[in-house]
């Protein structure tokens, strides 16, 4: 749990987005949908990203796996930055990271088999394994997820969205990763299925000891499966804790507004708690607020936020907060009366 | 509970199970498509009947029975004793023969122009769409330029220059006929490169190559069936419309397009053969396609009925 496995340091990601209506020479407009992060992953251990609609999360996990050119900034693989490395290089990676998706059903080739699906990766980085071996190795993964082995002959589109989700864990899993992005897994499906794959993650990350990068809107989950949780606002990272810490105790006023329109499961407790609602939409990436990105919802607000961009500081032992003024008194009683279960 | 561990250790122990694939799928919905089935058959019989014509016709398709030779709308009709059961030509040649002789350029016409239309159209445009940005731009520049260029002008030019030739009339018809395949191809390949099993693909580590061919070809047949199928009868038009216009395949050798000419020359003499039989073979094959198409666009792509 303390060697560090991955080190992302003031990671951004631009876009181009053509203007409308423009020459093809017009420079493009840029978006930058992650915005200097900066995230550690130790080795076994699952951080969460939370966040809205919006905020960078899956571009900041598309840019860790690679799929998503980085403008800015490393990433460093065990101290070796990954951010410069040619396309073959990039790809041999691929091997030690892996990534499962949020559409379950969208995320296999509808014509391949199940077996053609998981064996993918692994004859990809494994062309010298025979094809009785790639087999065996196909259906003990199946089973290692829960599904039977006699079904690797099957098509996606016979199976349910549960079962698919975890066909793409096997997937992911088959090359034994050390660490695997979860964007979103369990938001296309039903409750008590979630459930069911949450779990599984959580026991395959105990038997081959992965790291989990875990990207869910739903704080619930989150605060289950992960040891800390970093939590994203417009690109920029805003706060990360402890799990427990954060849900406890959150600093930052975004954070707090997050962790409060959590519903609580009893109509009683959910009338009597003092709930900050945060006013208006997220602003626009192509033209983010000077400063404090959050200082046009913030109910803290100073004039002075709009001058400097906060840094994220360290506020308690590993608590950072990318607020200066979280400590204020008007900031303290919005402190949310009930945490999350 | 007995009972449920005997279960789960069958079914633990039990062989693979054969899935049913999105092909195997479209393959019952096609065959339950009467219209489509009834196409088939009449092109597997128009197919037939270019294979063992030659085998079966009592005349070659070269070989000119004197005996009809300058009354040939009398004795050159359609008859049973005479062998020529089509009739004969102007020339006194056997009709029969020359239009298996005929159904057999044409076909092998269209085949080979929606062939060289599949393979080079459809990785052509795969690429240009799954690279995308510059790549697809020059590819898709390069297309535009070839189609703005009058496809029929520069076949008459070919044809004229270089000859008639049947080599030449496939340079033609192979250098026009993936343009447009090219361009339906990328726009569908638009869509999949960014379809997650793409990106996870990508994510993996596979090469752009592998997943050009793994996983965005494969996604693209559906469409690119349809269309070949649909491309196969615009060949053999194209084809007659050269062979009518005199510049298609030199004598003897013939085709459909250039037996309705020599037929419609003949109308005023009252022997409406020569313009009949070669026109049913010509329309009962498009007519064949069109519901084969028709009836795989049904199959593969269910929800766009």
């Amino acid at each position: 749990m303390s060697n560090i496995l991955m080190q992302v340091e003031n990671l951004s990601v631009t876009f181009g987005i053509p203007r409308r209506g423009g020459w093809p020479w017009t420079p493009p407009d840029q978006l930058q949908a992650v915005s200097n992060a900066s995230v550690i992953l130790k080795e076994g251990e699952t951080l969460g990203l939370v966040g809205e609609s919006g905020s960078g999360k899956s571009t900041l996990a598309r840019a860790i796996v690679g799929t998503v050119p980085v403008s800015g900034g490393r990433v460093l693989w065990k101290g070796k930055d990954m951010v410069g490395l040619s396309a073959a290089e990039t790809r041999a990676h691929g091997r030690h990271v892996q990534m499962v998706f949020q559409d379950p059903l969208a995320a296999l080739n509808p014509r391949m088999t199940v077996g053609q699906v998981v064996a993918e990766p692994l004859v990809t980085h494994f062309p010298d394994l025979s094809k009785s071996e790639v087999r065996d190795k196909v259906g003990a993964m199946m089973e290692r997820v829960g599904l039977l082995p006699a079904l690797v002959n099957r098509y996606p589109h016979e199976f349910s969205g549960g079962q698919c989700q975890r066909i793409g864990i096997a997937r992911a899993l088959i090359t034994e990763p050390e660490l695997v992005v979860c964007d979103e897994p369990v938001s296309a499906l039903d409750v008590s299925v979630q459930a069911q794959v949450v779990n599984l993650l959580q026991d395959l990350q105990r038997d081959m000891g992965l790291s989990l990068l875990f990207i869910a809107h739903d704080l619930s989950v989150v605060r289950h499966i992960s040891n800390r949780i970093a939590v994203m606002y417009l690109g920029r990272i805003v706060e990360t804790a402890e799990a427990g810490e954060l849900i406890a105790n959150p600093r930052h006023p975004y954070t707090k507004a997050l962790i409060s329109s959590v519903p609580i499961p009893s109509p009683k407790a959910e009338r009597a708690r003092h709930r900050p609602v945060l006013e208006g939409e997220l602003p626009s990436p192509l033209a983010p607020p000077s400063g404090c990105v959050f200082r046009t919802r913030c109910p803290i607000a100073r004039p002075d936020c709009a001058e400097v961009r906060p840094e994220l500081l360290e506020v308690a032992n590993g608590h950072m907060v990318a607020c200066p003024h979280h400590d204020d008194a008007a900031n303290a009683d919005q402190r949310p009366a009930e945490s999350v279960n | 509970m007995l009972a449920t561990r005997a279960i789960a250790d069958q079914l633990a122990h039990k062989d693979a199970v054969k899935g049913r694939s999105l092909w195997a799928d479209a393959r019952t919905r096609f065959f339950r498509n009467k219209a489509a089935v009834g196409g088939l058959i009449v092109l597997l019989l128009v197919g037939l009947f270019a294979v063992i014509g030659p085998f079966v016709a009592p005349w070659d398709y070269e070989e000119i029975d004197w005996s009809v030779l300058g009354r040939v709308a009398e004795a050159g009709r359609p008859s049973l004793e005479t062998g020529h059961w089509f009739g004969t030509d102007p020339l006194g040649r056997d009709l029969f023969a020359r239009t298996v002789q005929g159904t057999q350029i044409s076909l092998m016409v269209g085949i080979v122009g929606a062939f060289i239309a599949v393979i080079v159209g459809t990785f052509y445009g795969a690429v240009a769409g799954y690279f995308g940005g510059r790549v697809d731009n020059v590819m898709m520049r390069i297309v535009d330029v070839l189609m703005s260029i009058p496809y029929m002008f520069v076949l008459i030019l070919l044809l004229v220059v270089f000859g008639r030739s049947m080599l030449m009339l496939f340079i033609g018809i192979g250098l026009v006929s993936w343009l447009d395949m090219a361009r339906i191809a990328r726009g569908q390949t638009l869509t999949l490169r960014n379809k997650e099993f793409v990106e996870a693909a990508v994510a993996t580590g596979v090469g752009p190559f592998t997943i050009i061919l793994r996983h965005i070809v494969p996604n693209l047949l559906g469409v690119v069936i349809v269309y070949a199928t649909l491309l196969v009868p615009s060949m053999i038009i194209y084809e007659s419309f050269i062979s009518f216009l005199g510049l298609g395949v030199q004598e003897p050798l013939t085709s459909w397009g250039a037996l309705i000419s020599e037929g419609s020359g003949e109308m005023v003499n009252g022997t409406l053969w020569m313009l009949l039989v070669p026109l049913f073979f010509f329309v009962v094959t498009l007519f064949g396609f069109f519901f084969v198409g028709d009836g795989l666009r049904d199959a593969l792509d269910p929800k766009d009925r």
